[in-house]
């Protein structure tokens, strides 16, 4: 039988509520040294993410772009507020939890939306290094780091359940 | 828990609101707070199976209601009206007790694909139960095909369910037509329509129709939370489906809510004093919206019929290429109240089944917002909504990599 939703209180936090009304760091980059991308239209959450590295491997400038809630908005702008300033390899350091607690904490449903912002961030730094800088510096694994992994992990749930609805019509 | 407390101060009170948002509940006007208030501590505040005078009292609310509820259903003689605690209580009371009490006769039960979840959760329980549910397809506007129906129904089926008007989208289903497939194919199939979003919006007759259970609910007609009832044919056997002592009704035990009956009561009487003047403002002003919307937004998909098979209350459209989830905040910012059947409202972020049963793709479905018009909505509450929704879209585009970008930045 059909999947069917049911609704939950999402009680956001005053951090993510001002986020979401007065983002930080919103847009296209134009002069972006490294973009990436997390999460599918299908899913209802995607969240890019714009630096601009200088020489030094110094996140000069971050923005964000996001088709998502109202977390995913505020997710993805606190981050590029955290990363702004920082080396590559302290952004690389930045754990979803981080972003949480960052936020002053969301509902645990909206807990992707945080693994999705740091998903793409990472998705950039390690795309720096491998497109950019044509090598990775030994603090990126070759296997993909926590978040990467779930970034994969909500994207393939989302087709998961995709193809189980298309094919139940 | 504090959070809440934090998340309202935060949002604050906008200067001018306007509640769209009657499809999930609503608010209630002060005639009836005022005919509920007496039975709190004044009278009616007993037990009405009671033989004392509040007892009486409350007996009195409980029998009035009743009976107002079969005129404006046109009941018959007979027939019965079973009043539970919600509109969800009285859909599982139709599809669980239809089917506990039927079960030598078979056990396929037929619903629609885009029914309410109080009638699809109670249909999945009794699967388990070793019942066969089988769901009827809809096309792309929520229409029920009779010729469908008819070849779902067997000898074995013993049960129909499907709604009047469709909660989400608005669909009018022909359900006289439908209850007549039904009952060519079977008849003995016991015909249940879950009415909550038709009353009030369309006139019922049970009679004419040829239902035998019919489901309602007082907060969508700006009654109180708290009430439900369901229509109930003379004859129709039912199986009570939670058990203690039975009150003034058979089939459904606690004792009544007396106060919110009595202001179930007077939500009946207000939404019927002027039915057809009511209906006709409605409609006006949800065409109003609707074109007032196109007019203004680019990009916008309605989902369901347009208009005379759509409930006269009922908009529901998908902004694409934004969240629903994130627009119903922004919408809340601005005091516009609305509600989204995108996957990020919901438990297990799964888009409303409804816009997917009608071919809605999901990134369509997760931009959905449904408004529900009321008889209390004025021109200007339309003017303001429709002042606000353009940049509430453009706002949550403008942060949106899937929008196509039309100027450069």
């Amino acid at each position: 039988m059909t999947i069917i939703s049911s609704r939950i209180p999402l009680i956001y936090t005053p951090k993510v509520l001002e986020l979401f009304r007065n983002p930080k760091n919103l847009g296209r980059l134009e002069d972006a040294t490294v973009v990436a991308q997390a999460g599918s239209p299908a899913c209802g959450d995607v969240i890019s993410i714009y630096l601009k590295v200088n020489d030094k491997g110094v996140i000069e400038k971050a923005t964000f772009e996001s088709y998502g809630c109202a977390a995913n908005i505020a997710a993805a702008s606190i981050l590029t507020e955290m990363v702004k300033g920082k080396t590559l390899k302290e952004a690389w350091e930045i754990t979803w939890e981080d972003v949480t607690k960052e936020l002053g904490g969301l509902p645990a449903i909206k807990y992707h939306c945080s693994i999705l912002a740091v998903g793409a961030l990472k998705r950039a730094i390690r795309k720096y290094y491998s497109e950019v800088k044509k090598s990775l510096p030994p603090w990126i694994p070759k296997d993909l780091s926590r978040e990467e992994k779930q970034a994969l992990e909500v994207e393939e749930l989302i087709e998961r359940m995709y193809r189980k609805l298309s094919a139940g019509e | 828990m504090s959070h809440v407390r934090e998340l309202l101060s935060k949002h604050g009170k906008p200067p001018r609101e306007v509640y769209f948002d009657h499809e999930n509940s609503g608010w209630v006007p002060p005639e009836v707070v005022e005919a509920m208030l007496p039975f709190f501590n004044i009278r009616g505040y007993g037990h009405p199976a009671i033989t004392n005078l509040p007892g009486w009292e409350a007996y009195e609310v409980v029998e009035t209601t009743r009976e107002l509820v079969m005129k404006v259903i046109s009941a018959r003689q007979g027939d019965d009206v079973v009043f539970t605690h919600s509109g969800t209580e009285a859909n599982n009371l139709a599809i669980m007790g239809t089917a506990l009490a039927n079960k030598k006769r078979g056990t396929k039960i037929v619903i629609s694909s885009i029914e309410h979840p109080s009638v699809i959760y109670p249909a999945q329980e009794l699967e388990e139960l070793g019942f066969r549910v089988v769901m009827v397809p809809v096309d792309g506007e929520g229409f029920i095909d009779p010729e469908i129906l008819n070849a779902m129904v067997d000898k074995e089926t013993i049960l129909v369910s499907t709604q009047m008007v469709n909660h989400e989208i608005g669909t009018i289903q022909e359900l006289r037509e439908l209850v007549k497939a039904a009952k060519d194919a079977n008849p003995e199939v016991i015909f249940h329509t879950d009415a909550i979003d038709a009353l009030g919006r369309i006139p019922i007759d049970v009679s004419k129709l040829g239902v035998d259970l019919l489901s309602l609910s007082s907060h969508k007609i700006h009654g109180p939370k708290g009430v439900g009832a369901l229509y109930v044919r003379e004859g129709v056997k039912l199986k009570p489906i939670i058990h203690g002592a039975l009150s003034t009704q058979k089939l459904w035990p606690g004792v009544e809510n007396v106060p919110a009956l009595a202001g179930f009561r007077k939500a009946i009487e207000l939404a019927f004093e002027n039915f057809e003047a009511n209906v006709a403002h409605m409609r006006q002003l949800r065409d109003k919206l609707l074109n007032g919307i196109l007019e203004r937004v680019d990009d916008v998909l309605v989902n369901g019929p347009i208009g005379d098979r759509r409930a006269p209350d009922n908009v529901n459209v998908s902004f694409l290429y934004i969240e629903g989830e994130s627009l119903t905040v922004e919408l809340s910012l601005r005091g516009v109240y609305v509600s989204s059947g995108s996957a990020c409202t919901s438990r297990i972020l799964e888009p409303s089944h409804v816009l997917l049963a009608i071919g809605r793709k999901h990134e369509e479905a997760h931009g959905s917002i449904m408004f529900r018009i009321s008889r209390y909505h004025k021109e200007e509450d339309i003017d303001y909504a429709l002042s606000q929704i353009p940049e509430a879209v453009e706002r949550l585009r403008a942060l949106s990599p899937i929008a196509p970008k039309r100027k450069a930045q």
